[in-house]
C-alpha cells in the first residue's frame, strides 16, 4: 500500500486535487466566454494586494476554520457532521441572546459570554442527533440534515417572531449594545498607529479565537487521551470496544465539540460582523467546513491552510462577480470540485501519482 | 370545512407529492441497491435547469424533457464512477453532486440567458399543459356542480402528464423490485453483495443499473418542476425536496407502496401550508398535547440510564415549558383562546417526523444492510 511516502501523500495528494479543480474550473470560465488568466488576476489583485481584501478573507477564514474544525473532528470519529449549518444558525441565536439580554461593561467579556452561549447551543444542536445515532442507532447524516432544516425553521420562527423589534419588517433582531462590537482590524491597525489600514473589512478579534481553536483542537485529537479515545474508535469500533473506550460516550462528547466550533462561527459573523442576527447569516460556511476538512486532510494545521485558500476563493468571487460576468456561484462550482477531488474519487486522483512514484523508484 | 375546498387541497397535494414521489421512488432503488445518494437534491436542480433551458431553446418540453433526462443520468454516472468503481465515499460525493448542480446550473444560466441565473418564461409547447379528461367541467363552474363531479374535474382531471407518470411509477417499481429477477438481484446486491458475486451476478453492474434509474427518475421529477409546476428555471428552484424526498424515503421504509404514503403526506403538509396562512387551535388543547408529550417522554425514561434521561428529559421539560409559556401568555384572555400555529411548524413537520421516525420510537426504519459500503471483490 505504501508506495507514496507520507508527505507525498498529505501534501501532493490535496494539491493535486486542487489544480484538478482549477483546470476544470478554468475551462468552464473559458466556456463562458471570460479568460481565466483575468479571473484570476482579478482575484489576485482583489484579494491579496490590498489590505482590505485580507480583511474580507480573513473574515471568511474565521468562518471556515470554526466549520473545519468541526468537520473534521468529526471525521476523527468516523462520524460524518453534516449538519454544521444548523449547528452555526444556533449558535447565532446563543450569541444574540447573551448580547441582547445580559448588559456587558466591555467586549472583551462579552466575547467570552458570547462564545459560551455559542458553543452551548451549537452543541445542544450536535447533541441530540448524536445521542440518536449512539443510543438509538439513527443514521447521523440523515438526521443532521433534518436537524439543519429544523434549525433554519427555528430561526425563522424568532426572527419573524419574538426577536424581532416592534415596528421592524426586516427578519432580524435589533441591534446589539454597542458595548458587545468586536475591535476589527481596522480598530486593531490603528491601535497600533497603521491608519487607513484594512478599511472598513469585517474581519475581527475572533480571527484569534479560530487560530486558538486550531491549536486546541490539535491538543485535543494527538496529545490527549480523549484525543486517543476518539481515533480509536474512528478506526475500528470493536478494537476501541476492546480497549475500554465507549462508543456512546466518545460519539456524544466527539459531536457536541463538533457542535461548539460550529456554534462558535456565529461569533464571528453575528457579534463581530452584522452586529445583529440576520437571516441565512451562515450563507453556507457548514458545508464549505467539509470541502476545507477533506482539502486539509483532517488535521488543524490543512484545515487552517484550506480555509485561508476559501477565504481566498470566497473573496476572490465577490471581486469577480463584481468586475466580470462570472456570477458567484463559481466559486460553489470550485467548492464542488475540491470536496469530489479530495473526498469521493480519491483512488482516481492517487493513481497517477502512486504511478510516478514507482516510476522513480525504479529508477 | 367546505368538500370543494378539501378537493382543492387535495388537487393540490397531488401536484406537489409528484416530484417527491418521483425522487424518493429514485432513492429507493439507489438505496435499495447499497448506493446512499445525498445528490437526489442536485439531479432535480440540474435537470430542472436544463429540461427548462433545452425547452426554452428548441420550444419542444419532449426534447426538454430528455436533455433534462440526460444531464441528471450524467450526475448519476460521476456518483457511480466515485462510489462504485472507484470505492470513494458516497455521501461525499453525493454532497459534491449537490454543489455542483447548486453553482453550475447559475453559472451557466446566467452565460446563456443573461438573466441573473434564471431561464426564460417557457410559452405553451415548452412547457407541459393539463390534461383534461373527457366531461371535465372548468375550475370556475366547479362550485354549481356535485362532490363526485368535483372530484373527477378537480382531483382527478386536469393534471399535468408527468403526474400520472408518477403514479404509475410506484407500482411499476413494485413489480420491477418485487416480481422480476432483476428487482430481487437488485435488492440482494444492498443486502449481502458477497452472496450476490458468488451467483455469478455482477455487482458493479446490478449497481449501475440502479443508480442509472435513480438518474432517469430524479430527471424527470426535476423536468416536472421546472416546466409543468413552474415554468422557468429559477436559482435553487428545487428547494430542498431531495432531502424531503430522502425524509419520505426513511418514512416509508424503503418500500415503494409506503413512499406513496409519505409523499403524498409530506405533500399534504406543503398543500396546507399554501392554502392557509393562519391555522388556529385553542390554546387549551395545544398545551394539553405538549404537555402529553413531555409526560410521554418522562415515562420513557424512567428506567433508562443517565445519559437518556439528560437527553429526553431535558426535551419533554423544554417541551412543558413552551406549554407553561402558551398558558401564560393566554391566561387573562381564557384558556380557549385562539393560538395561531407558526407557519414554520407546517414546514418543518416532515423532517421532525422524519427524525422521530428515525429514532425508532414509531416503528424501526431498517436500511439495506450494504447501504453506503463499497463492495470488495475478495482477491
Amino acid at each position: 500500500m505504501d508506495v507514496m511516502p507520507k508527505w507525498a501523500d498529505v501534501v501532493l495528494v490535496p494539491l493535486f486535487s486542487l489544480v484538478l479543480a482549477a483546470f476544470l474550473s478554468a475551462l468552464l470560465i473559458l466556456a463562458i466566454g471570460e479568460s481565466p488568466s483575468e479571473a484570476l488576476k482579478l482575484m489576485v489583485e482583489g484579494t491579496l494586494l490590498r489590505s482590505a481584501g485580507w480583511g474580507y478573507m480573513l473574515y471568511y477564514t474565521t468562518n471556515f476554520i470554526f466549520t473545519g474544525l468541526a468537520v473534521s473532528i468529526a471525521f476523527h470519529a468516523s462520524l460524518f457532521n453534516i449538519g454544521g449549518e444548523g449547528q452555526a444558525m444556533m449558535g447565532g441565536l446563543g450569541v444574540s441572546l447573551v448580547c441582547l439580554f445580559i448588559p456587558w461593561p466591555h467586549w472583551s467579556l462579552a466575547i467570552v459570554g458570547a462564545s459560551v452561549g455559542a458553543a452551548v447551543f451549537g452543541m445542544i444542536w450536535a447533541g441530540l442527533p448524536a445521542y440518536l445515532q449512539a443510543k438509538r442507532g439513527s443514521h447521523i447524516v440523515i438526521t443532521t440534515i433534518m436537524f439543519n432544516f429544523i434549525a433554519a425553521g427555528i430561526l425563522n420562527f424568532f426572527l419573524v417572531g419574538a426577536l424581532k423589534p416592534k415596528g421592524s419588517m426586516d427578519p432580524a433582531t435589533a441591534n446589539f449594545p454597542a458595548s458587545t462590537h468586536l475591535p476589527t482590524f481596522e480598530d486593531m491597525a490603528q491601535l497600533l498607529g497603521f491608519e487607513k489600514m484594512f478599511r472598513s473589512a469585517p474581519a475581527n478579534v475572533s480571527f484569534f479565537i479560530a487560530l486558538l481553536a486550531c491549536v486546541v483542537v490539535w491538543f485535543l485529537i494527538w496529545r490527549s487521551p480523549l484525543g486517543y479515545e476518539i481515533r480509536a474508535l474512528g478506526k475500528s469500533e470493536p478494537a476501541a470496544r476492546y480497549a475500554g473506550v465507549g462508543s456512546v460516550k466518545i460519539i456524544m462528547i466527539t459531536m457536541m465539540i463538533s457542535g461548539a466550533l460550529c456554534g462558535l462561527m456565529a461569533v464571528n459573523t453575528t457579534q463581530g460582523e452584522s452586529e445583529r442576527l440576520i437571516l441565512n447569516f451562515t450563507e453556507g460556511a457548514g458545508f464549505i467546513g467539509i470541502a476545507v476538512a477533506l482539502m486539509g486532510r483532517s488535521h488543524p494545521a490543512g484545515v487552517f491552510l484550506a480555509a485561508l485558500l476559501f477565504g481566498f476563493l470566497y473573496q476572490g468571487g465577490a471581486e469577480l462577480a463584481l468586475w466580470t460576468k462570472i456570477p458567484r456561484e463559481m466559486i460553489i462550482v470550485i467548492q464542488a470540485l475540491v470536496i469530489l477531488f479530495t473526498g469521493a474519487l480519491t483512488l482516481m486522483v492517487r493513481a497517477p501519482l502512486e504511478q510516478l512514484f514507482l516510476a522513480i523508484r525504479r529508477g | 370545512m367546505d368538500f370543494l375546498i378539501l378537493i382543492q387541497v387535495l388537487d393540490s397535494t397531488l401536484r406537489l407529492a409528484t416530484p417527491l414521489l418521483l425522487v424518493c421512488l429514485a432513492g429507493l432503488f439507489s438505496e435499495r441497491a447499497g448506493i446512499f445518494d445525498i445528490g437526489l437534491e442536485g439531479k432535480i436542480l440540474a435537470a430542472a435547469f436544463v429540461s427548462a433551458a433545452v425547452a426554452y431553446t428548441t420550444g419542444s418540453v419532449w426534447v426538454g424533457l430528455l436533455a433534462g433526462i440526460g444531464a441528471s443520468v450524467i450526475l448519476s454516472a460521476i456518483h457511480g464512477l466515485a462510489s462504485i468503481t472507484l470505492k470513494g465515499d458516497q455521501i461525499i460525493s453525493g454532497v459534491a453532486i449537490n454543489f455542483l448542480a447548486a453553482g453550475l446550473t447559475v453559472v451557466v444560466a446566467q452565460a446563456w440567458f443573461g438573466q441573473g441565473g434564471r431561464t426564460p418564461p417557457l410559452q405553451s409547447g415548452g412547457r407541459f399543459e393539463p390534461i383534461n379528461f373527457p366531461g371535465a367541467i372548468p375550475s370556475k363552474e366547479m362550485a354549481d356542480v356535485g362532490p363526485v363531479m368535483q372530484l373527477y374535474s378537480e382531483l382527478l382531471s386536469g393534471h399535468s402528464f408527468l403526474v400520472y407518470v408518477a403514479l404509475l411509477t410506484v407500482p411499476l417499481s413494485w413489480f420491477v423490485l418485487y416480481q422480476t429477477r432483476f428487482g430481487l438481484r437488485l435488492r440482494a446486491v444492498g443486502e449481502n453483495p458477497a452472496a450476490v458475486d458468488t451467483a455469478g451476478i455482477s455487482v458493479v453492474g446490478m449497481r449501475y443499473a440502479a443508480v442509472i434509474i435513480c438518474g432517469v427518475l430524479c430527471g424527470i421529477a426535476g423536468a416536472y418542476i421546472a416546466t409543468a409546476l413552474q415554468a422557468n428555471f429559477t436559482k435553487d428552484m428545487s428547494a430542498g425536496r431531495g432531502f424531503i424526498a430522502l425524509a419520505a424515503l426513511i418514512f416509508a421504509k424503503w418500500r415503494p407502496w409506503y413512499a406513496l404514503g409519505a409523499c403524498l403526506l409530506f405533500g399534504f403538509f406543503f398543500a396546507v401550508d399554501n392554502r392557509f396562512q393562519n391555522i388556529l387551535l385553542p390554546a387549551w388543547s395545544l398545551s394539553v398535547v405538549l404537555l402529553l408529550t413531555a409526560f410521554g417522554l418522562a415515562g420513557y425514561i424512567w428506567r433508562k440510564d443517565l445519559l437518556d434521561k439528560i437527553v429526553l428529559g431535558g426535551l419533554g421539560l423544554g417541551i412543558a415549558f413552551v406549554s407553561v409559556l402558551i398558558v401564560a401568555s393566554v391566561w387573562s384572555a381564557g384558556l380557549s383562546t385562539q393560538i395561531k400555529i407558526p407557519v414554520v411548524f407546517i414546514q418543518s413537520l416532515p423532517y421532525i417526523l422524519t427524525v422521530v421516525v428515525l429514532a425508532g420510537f414509531v416503528g424501526k426504519a431498517i436500511p439495506p444492510r450494504s447501504g453506503g459500503v463499497p463492495y470488495v471483490k475478495e482477491k
